[in-house]
């Protein structure tokens, strides 16, 4: 892992079109803005974490009752 | 062809149910090959797993959680699945019921994407302040 210190208003650059700039620095947080093309995806971490866990939560539904919930939303 | 399914032994599937998650799906990065089995008596759809037979979502259509559910699929999904116009797209929630079916809450967050002119497919994650991860979808006033 490559590991870098930056001031407020530096930037990185990843590949061609990603750049990073760090916009502001406060005791524990810093604010940063990201260039980058449309194609790229970019999310708080948590968000895939949280995403992930509720994914595993709704495959282990082991004492699911699919009768009664097919009942709750029959057509 | 013939399948095995996490809820209903073994059932026959054909070609166009199949669908492809090139990436994965968040929590289970290995599985790619997954059935949409529909519930033609009910509003549900089964996203049972080719790769592993314990792995399957039970998914709704999102606008059964909330009838105005309105989202924007981002440009990396679109050039992902080669969505040319909005009807190429079909959308499911997934359903997270721990005990009782009452308390079931869909996933509005993350929806799983579908083309259906060739069967592509990725969950995708919102960047929407509107829609939560569990949302109910049983009313207080219905139980």
């Amino acid at each position: 892992m490559l590991v870098l210190t930056r001031k407020k208003d530096e930037a990185v650059v990843i590949g061609d079109d990603i750049e990073i700039i760090i916009s502001e620095i406060s005791e524990d947080k810093v604010k940063i803005a990201i260039k980058a093309p449309k194609n790229i995806k970019i999310f708080r971490k948590e968000l895939i974490k949280a995403v992930e866990d509720e994914n595993r939560k709704s495959v282990d539904m082991s004492d699911l009752d699919i009768d009664g919930l097919r009942e709750a939303i029959k057509k | 062809m013939i399948i095995k399914t996490k809820f209903f032994d073994e059932i026959e599937i054909s070609d166009k149910d199949i669908v492809d998650f090139d990436e994965g799906i968040p929590g289970f990065p290995g599985t790619h090959r997954y059935a949409i089995i529909n519930d033609d008596n009910t509003f549900i759809s089964y996203l049972q797993s080719l790769d592993s037979e314990d792995v399957c979502f039970i998914m709704i259509p999102p606008v059964f959680a909330l009838k105005d559910y309105d989202i924007e699929i981002s440009e990396s999904t679109v050039k992902k699945l080669s969505i040319e116009r909005p009807e190429d797209v079909k959308l499911y929630a997934i359903l997270t019921i721990l005990g009782n079916f009452k308390d079931a809450t869909a996933n509005l967050k993350a929806p799983i994407v579908v083309n259906v002119n060739n069967n592509k497919a990725v969950q995708e994650i919102l960047d929407d302040e509107r829609y939560g991860i569990r949302h109910r979808i049983v009313k207080e006033s219905d139980v």
